[in-house]
């Protein structure tokens, strides 16, 4: 009997989800705010809310972290990763402390715990990738000349995620200062390792996993990342980035396939994680956190603007380029949600994290997409007015011929 | 080349996450290029004429539309540069010379005449009692009444007639 409301309770809320992520494309949104919604409504203090089903929402959630996190690692090779680690450090390193810092100032103003803090700049800082791509290409702007630059930076936001990730788990976890600096160290370690290894040993390593047979694949492949996931677990170092790192590890023509078998999977996964996580917020907190939520989408998005701006003028595009280089990564989703996923998840008090997290990805994720939209008018706006200033503007950057990252070839 | 091209000089760009961009300015001072996506798929880009970061045409190309696209614009070029090969080959014509009995070649080798290099011009084959020995060494023997058949301009096939007929 408890059977079948499971299957009822499960096959409704993932139908409700298929037909909101319809409702999304068709109006141009990211169906992640959605989700989160969803969510919400069939959470704790919801209106309708789910018993039976929550057990396998909760697993599948955790599955959904780990699939985001190796699809994500999946997407790059390390060559990509050390080359952009070294052409873009400084522009990511600008990108990364502008977009903290006002998730850092929250933190303190609301007195959170070091943990709290810590994750909050995590979830001001990082841009969702996903979005930001879909947006590059449903703009037609993936042969732009500014893109390279904003997709350095998603790279190195991300990387930086294997860093920040162990240093997160540990402060939740509240271990001691010896022990969390030993599971950052083996992190460390491992973030190393898993390089050296898509560095050296790609072509063995992709002999062992790769097969022809999809389905054979895709079993070797996410049962790696679940196993190397756990073991980073128990290991203190967080199960996101052991997925991460076995996404980077493996590379060429396996990273490629398996990213086609794996997709649908991620897509279904992270769908449950979404709700799992807006199941897990009362709606009342959530009218509280508006204010601080809004102030808070204002301040992160002229950051995050200047940081693109920046570092797109730094690579010689011209003033309309740096401004739609700015307004297209403003999006924050998925990873800002992992991040408040494993605060709240922890034992560590941050009254309203998760509400003002929810909030203020809900916001991002939709005024992210309409403002890069923006970025196209902005930029001719900004031109005009540099011209009728008759001055160049603070941020019309010099035009040099060749941007980052372009090399000539023979 | 044929009709005067120059080297293009091409950029390759990583697009990490997507795939690799290269493009170049043409001649016309259009930057074009194409976007090779991981998937397979190909994006043809036309980037604007006053805005140079952006592109203002993007065509989204399936692998088989790209390979079509490919083809169109390589066999075009293939078809001008065969046009005008074979400008080039016009001036060759293909003659047959006959040794006659009793010829000072009569009983010696191909190599003896030293066609090609009194003439310029190439024997392809030796035509020997009905049948063609094709490329023919210079130790091809000769006999009266075997005929050559012969590549090259006219007059070059008319100076070796000169010759074995001595």
């Amino acid at each position: 009997m408890s059977d079948a409301i499971t299957l009822m309770e499960l096959g409704g809320i993932v139908l409700l989800l298929g037909l909101l992520g319809r409702f999304a494309g068709r109006i141009g949104l990211s169906p992640i705010p959605l989700y989160l919604l969803a969510g919400v409504l069939v959470g704790h203090g919801g209106v309708l809310p789910l018993g039976a089903s929550e057990e396998f929402i909760s697993v599948g959630a955790e599955i959904g972290v780990i699939l985001l996190l190796l699809l994500l690692g999946l997407e790059y090779t390390a060559a990509e990763l050390v080359t952009n680690l070294r052409q873009q450090a400084p522009a990511g390193l600008v990108n990364i402390v502008l977009n903290a810092a006002p998730g850092v100032a929250v933190g303190l103003i609301m007195g959170w715990p070091a943990a709290g803090v810590v994750a909050m700049a995590g979830i001001t800082c990082v841009s969702s990738s996903g979005i930001t791509a879909k947006l590059l290409t449903d703009l037609g702007r993936v042969g732009n000349r500014e893109t390279p630059v904003v997709l350095s930076l998603l790279v190195l936001e991300d990387l930086s995620m294997a860093v920040y990730l162990p240093v997160l788990t540990a402060m939740l976890a509240g271990v001691g200062v010896l022990a969390g600096v030993l599971s950052v160290g083996i992190a460390l370690v491992a973030v190393a390792a898993a390089m050296l290894v898509a560095l050296r040993l790609s072509r063995p390593l992709g002999r062992l996993v790769f097969s022809e047979n999809s389905e054979v694949l895709l079993l070797i492949v996410f049962g790696l990342a679940l196993l190397v996931a756990g073991l980073a677990q128990q290991a203190q170092i967080s199960e996101a980035v052991g997925a991460f790192l076995v996404g980077i590890a493996l590379s060429g023509r396996v990273a490629t396939s398996a990213e086609q078998v794996l997709t649908p999977l991620r897509d279904f996964f992270a769908a449950v994680f979404f709700v799992f996580f807006g199941m897990r917020i009362e709606p009342a907190d959530i009218p509280p956190m508006l204010l601080p939520a809004l102030a808070l989408v204002v301040v992160t998005t002229v950051t995050k603007v200047a940081a693109g701006a920046l570092a797109a003028r730094r690579a010689g595009i011209a003033l309309p380029g740096q401004i739609r280089a700015g307004t297209v990564m403003v999006s924050r989703g998925e990873f800002s949600i992992v991040i408040a996923g494993l605060a709240t998840g922890s034992a560590i008090v941050a009254p309203g994290l998760g509400p003002l997290a929810a909030t203020y990805v809900l916001l991002m994720a939709v005024g992210g997409p309409l403002l890069a939209r923006a970025g196209e008018p902005a930029g001719r706006w900004a031109v005009a007015l540099a011209a009728r200033l008759g001055r160049r503007g603070p941020m019309s950057g010099p035009a040099v011929a060749e941007g980052a990252g372009e090399s000539p070839l023979p | 080349m044929f009709d005067g091209d120059s080297e293009v000089e091409v950029t390759e760009t990583k697009l990490p996450g997507i795939g690799l961009r290269h493009d170049f300015v043409t001649e016309d001072g259009r930057r074009v290029g194409v976007v090779s996506r991981k998937s397979g798929r190909r994006d043809l880009v036309v980037f604007g004429k006053d805005d140079p970061d952006a592109c203002s045409l993007v065509v989204g190309l399936n692998g088989s539309e790209a390979d079509a696209l490919a083809e169109f614009l390589g066999s075009r070029r293939i078809v001008e540069r065969l046009a005008s090969l074979s400008e080039q080959v016009a001036n060759l014509v293909t003659g047959k010379v006959r040794i006659a009995h009793g010829s000072r070649y009569d009983g010696l080798t191909l190599g003896a005449t030293r066609a090609r290099t009194r003439t310029g011009a190439s024997v392809v084959a030796v035509i020997h009692a009905g049948q063609a020995i094709a490329s023919p060494g210079p130790e091809a023997a000769l006999q009266g009444g075997d005929v050559l058949v012969v590549v090259g301009t006219a007059e070059a096939i008319e100076a070796l007639r000169d010759i074995v007929a001595e």
